[in-house]
């Protein structure tokens, strides 16, 4: 299968070896990736922010750039963008009047999936251990973010994988579906209610004794992890997509690093 | 232009652009063939977790469950219509409210319990229906006094409450009622008993 | 009536009342946010209602397609609103019933205070009502020398407490059992000085507060739930038996609704009745409902009002991404489920509604521009709880982002200089419409690197993004983006699976 890789802007810019995991899973598996150069961003801080003006050129220009290749589907380890894909884009199309753009959206749209609807839905995943060769002897929590369990109703798709990681140590985590409070500019708009969000978050997540929370979106991992590390905690966060790359040969840290070897050279 | 016009015309202003709606899909649960003895069954358990106190009997029994609910009353009303064979016979403490010759508020406030029948009630919420029939009064007498004993008749159980609604006349003042009053207020915490009935005491009757 | 008017757009006219906000909502919020035991409460409160809510509706194998009957019911009614309000109005006189049309809250407030003052009365009890929360009323007759006498227990409490309703369903929501009691004991006439906070005992002290209230009271103010328009029904769900005592002892009754309450018909009420005590109280059913039908010689009220009313809700109905807002039954779910509710409580909201559906409404019935509303529907992150719990399925999250559009639209015509935020979504406009923009930009990643120290955290940042900092940090950027990485160090691998979805 050809698999259009949409990289989402924050894992581009400040977490690429998310992507990378990605990529490293889907070809493990016999795949073909393909990256479209033209992508950038699925335009949702616009969105969400009100700022529809702006956010038009950022929608159009994925579509643009996710028609101009041929692919059998595209992923984006990304709830949340998958989610704004999926069902901002429509609906920004018809709000400036754009029924063209509209159609082309939801066409886009219907070919998107998040990683683990990718994984459990179309390719048949079941067993990260048996069929990836995922290998993580951590303790790990999980945190499923609020639009890939409400918007695209993934259930336990991601955390189902997570626990068929082989080695893995697994922790409930309390109060899983309470959002972690970033919510793109509302924790730079309504900061004290979305710190308050984060502090219980945080709490829960210590509670379990893990040495990380995983997740599948980069932007909340990140908004928890600044939290816990703000705190000095020794609990991290990472992207399922790495728990899942991690393998005994070439394993990856509970903060992320690509292992190589037993002396654990970055 | 009057305020009723002045209203009517924004709305059809504001709907200038409004999509023609869809049809309204029904694919709720609408009838049930629960058996009788499940239907009893239901309908005890939902009333019982209200706090309220069920008997379940035949009709023989009747007229002394009656009295024993009763039995602590110094007075209580009855609705016109109610079937006299089922009460105690000739008992002073008995007032009963008819048409022209009605309790007033404070008659009925000094009394300490009502004995009435109902119309409908619905097994899977624990709801009783009272209609306003004779056999079940004017809508005060089952409201002031404290204490409610309501019987309802095996027949008039439904399911649900689509079921109990065809059963209804809309237009007759209706009450329903599902268990004794109650509050969640405080904390959301529900406490039972506030400014209706603060017992209520329902004799499902087999037969009926 | 005549439809004259029709093809003709006029303006929308916005409501007036307990609906526009004076202070921010981040300021409110801040505000709020510092009363750890008004916290504490509502942790307490809104955690017990949603497992209630949740176990009771985990029981009916049917909850997804009576949320698709209301759902699609609400927007019938409002597509067929002016035909349903003249058929219910036509059915309610019929049978005794005198109605009255209000455009605003003060229309509609002065309606009221005139049905009073013809019964020669200053005193009148009232059932909980939404509508006349929203319009301000007990203040209004009160300059007008009638005193109204709240009977929901919540109520009672607030009104006793001269407090602010915080909740729509339980106004005390923010006060806990002990601060109730003392508030009982400073302001009840003749309560037991020996009070103890058990709830039950609370709930006796109201019910001998109000007792003599309502045996004797001549005329009763109620709202209503819903408005059957082929019978010219009328019905309130309550609990307490206030409602009961209310609509059933005094000679007269004024009820005050919203003109969007309307339902077609009782088939369509058996749908309502199983989503809103479930949804509401977390109960399968509430403990009493009341419907009537103008009047009924010998039973109830002989003098029977009903004040319908506009306040807004046509300028709600005009906006098409919003008019489902309108569909809202009351349930208080949407709040019960929200983290920011939850953490902020009903006040910072500034509205008679709060929560995820008050930060929709309120802006939807005021306008997007009346003072300080613009600020309610950034109070969310998005998380979409309400979404899920709405028994009517409005998609409020999509509303609330709609309305950050109208509000970043409404202050682009304004002469002033760009906001931060507006220069950062330009900025990111420009960033993010092009592969090649961002590509660009990403090779200063190193920079960001640099910026961040030896420990490879961000801890401060100038300007809005300091409210990111304020409790947390950013990690340092890698010095390559994914993007630079596929360029020049990834293999390409053919396909070697020929499975296909």
């Amino acid at each position: 299968m050809k698999i259009a890789l949409f990289a989402t802007c924050i894992v581009d810019a400040m977490y690429p070896q998310t992507a990378r995991a990605t990529v490293k899973i889907l070809e493990r598996l016999g795949h073909e990736v393909i990256f479209p150069s033209g992508q950038a961003c699925c335009g949702q801080m616009h969105i969400n922010s009100g700022y529809m003006d702006e956010a038009l050129p950022v929608v159009t220009n994925h579509v643009n750039a996710f028609e101009s290749v041929a692919y059998d589907v595209a992923v984006a380890p990304s709830g949340s963008c998958v989610a704004s894909v999926k069902h901002q884009h429509p609906v920004l199309a018809e709000r400036c009047g754009d029924a063209a753009l509209k159609a082309r959206a939801e066409a886009v749209g219907a070919k998107t999936y998040e990683l683990s609807q990718l994984l459990v839905d179309v390719l048949g995943i079941t067993n990260a251990a048996e069929q990836l060769g995922s290998h993580f002897p951590h303790k790990v929590t999980y945190h499923p973010s609020c639009h890939g369990m409400r918007s695209l109703k993934l259930g336990d798709r991601q955390l189902d994988l997570l626990k068929s990681v082989g080695g893995i140590e697994f922790a409930d985590l309390p109060e899983a579906d309470q959002c972690c409070g970033f919510g793109g500019t509302f924790s730079l708009k309504n900061a004290d209610v979305s710190s308050a969000m984060l502090d219980d978050k945080a709490r829960n997540i210590e509670s379990t004794g893990a040495s990380l929370c995983a997740g599948g979106d980069a932007s909340c991992l990140m908004h928890i992890g600044g939290g816990l590390s703000r705190t000095k905690s020794d609990t991290t966060t990472l992207h399922f997509a790495e728990i899942l790359a991690s393998t005994i040969t070439e394993p990856v840290s509970v903060t992320g690093d690509i292992l190589v070897g037993k002396a654990g050279v970055r | 232009m009057s305020a009723k016009e002045e209203i009517l015309s924004r709305i059809t202003s504001a709907l200038r652009d409004a999509p023609a709606p869809g049809p309204v899909p029904r694919e709720y649960r609408m009838s049930s063939d629960m058996p009788e003895v499940e239907l009893i069954e239901l309908l005890v358990d939902r009333l019982e977790d209200y706090k309220a106190h069920v008997d379940v009997v035949d009709v023989p029994q009747l007229p002394a469950t009656i009295a024993e609910r009763l039995k602590d009353a110094t007075s209580y009303v009855v609705p016109h219509g109610i079937d006299t064979t089922w009460l105690p016979a000739d008992d002073a403490r008995r007032r009963i409210d008819a048409p022209g010759a009605v309790l007033s508020v404070t008659e009925l406030d000094g009394t300490d319990a009502v004995l009435t029948s109902s119309a409908v009630s619905i097994a899977e919420s624990g709801t009783i229906v009272l209609d306003g029939s004779g056999d079940q009064g004017r809508r005060a007498i089952s409201l002031v006094p404290d204490h409610h004993v309501c019987v309802v008749p095996v027949s008039s159980i439904v399911r649900l409450l689509p079921e109990a609604m065809a059963r209804m006349d809309i237009t007759c003042p209706l009450t329903w009622i599902s268990g004794p009053s109650a509050t969640s207020d405080i904390e959301l915490e529900r406490v039972e008993g506030v400014h209706g009935p603060r017992q209520l005491d329902v004799i499902i009757v087999k037969g009926l | 009536m005549s439809n004259v008017f029709m093809g003709m757009p006029t303006l929308p006219v916005f409501g007036d009342g307990n609906l526009h906000i004076e202070e921010t909502f981040p300021t409110a919020a801040h505000r709020e946010l510092g009363n750890t035991q008004m916290r504490a409460n509502l942790r307490h409160a809104t955690h017990t209602i949603r497992d209630k809510r949740l176990k009771v509706v985990a029981e009916l194998p049917d909850w997804e397609e009576l949320r698709d009957a209301g759902s699609a019911t609400k927007n019938l009614v409002m597509a067929n609103l002016p035909a349903l309000l003249e058929e219910f109005e036509k059915n309610f006189t019929a049978r005794g019933g005198i109605i009255h049309w209000a455009r605003d809250a003060h229309e509609a407030n002065s309606i009221v205070a005139g049905l009073i003052k013809e019964q020669n009365t200053t005193e009148v009890v009232k059932v909980k009502s939404m509508a006349t929360q929203e319009i301000g009323l007990n203040e209004y007759l009160e300059e007008q020398g009638i005193s109204a006498f709240e009977t929901d227990l919540a109520e009672l409490i607030v009104q006793l407490g001269h407090d602010k309703p915080s909740h729509i369903l339980v106004p005390a929501i923010h006060k806990n059992r002990t601060e109730v009691r003392d508030i009982f004991l400073a302001e009840m006439p003749n309560v037991d000085p020996n009070l103890t906070d058990e709830p039950r005992l609370l709930a006796m002290a109201a019910r001998e507060h109000l007792r003599r209230k309502f045996l004797s009271a001549k005329v009763a103010i109620s709202g209503a739930n819903f408005a059957l328009a082929d019978s010219g029904t009328l019905a309130v769900v309550e609990s307490e038996g206030n409602g009961r005592m209310c609509l059933t002892l005094p000679e007269t009754l004024i009820t005050v609704m919203g003109i969007e309450k309307l339902l077609p018909g009782k088939e369509d009420l058996e749908v309502f009745m199983q989503l809103l005590p479930r949804s509401s109280t977390g109960e399968r059913m509430n403990p009493y409902t009341s419907l009537w039908t103008g009047v009924t010689e010998g039973d109830g009220p002989q003098n029977v009002h009903l004040v319908l009313m506009d306040n807004g809700r046509t300028a709600a109905l005009a906006d098409k991404y919003g008019r489902t807002a309108l569909n809202c039954i009351r349930c208080s779910a949407c709040m019960n489920v929200c983290p920011v509710y939850e953490r902020t409580g009903g006040h910072a909201y500034g509205s008679t509604y709060p929560g995820p559906i008050g930060a929709i409404l309120t802006p939807l019935l005021t306008g997007i521009t009346s003072e300080e509303n613009s600020t309610l529907p950034y109070a969310s992150s998005l998380c979409g709880a309400c979404y899920d719990a709405c028994p009517v399925k409005i998609n409020i999250p999509e509303i609330l982002v709609h309305l950050r559009g109208e509000d970043v639209d409404s202050k682009r015509g304004e002469k002033k200089l760009p906001s931060q935020m507006d220069l950062m979504m330009k900025g990111g406009s420009w960033a993010f419409s092009s592969g090649k923009h961002l590509g660009l930009l990403e090779k200063g990643l190193p920079l960001g690197k640099l910026a961040a120290g030896r420990d490879k955290k961000i801890k401060a940042l100038p300007g809005i993004a300091a409210g990111w900092t304020q409790s947390r940090d950013i990690p340092a950027p890698p010095s390559q983006s994914f993007r630079d990485w596929w360029k020049k160090d990834h293999t390409p691998v053919a396909a070697t699976n020929k499975q296909e979805k």
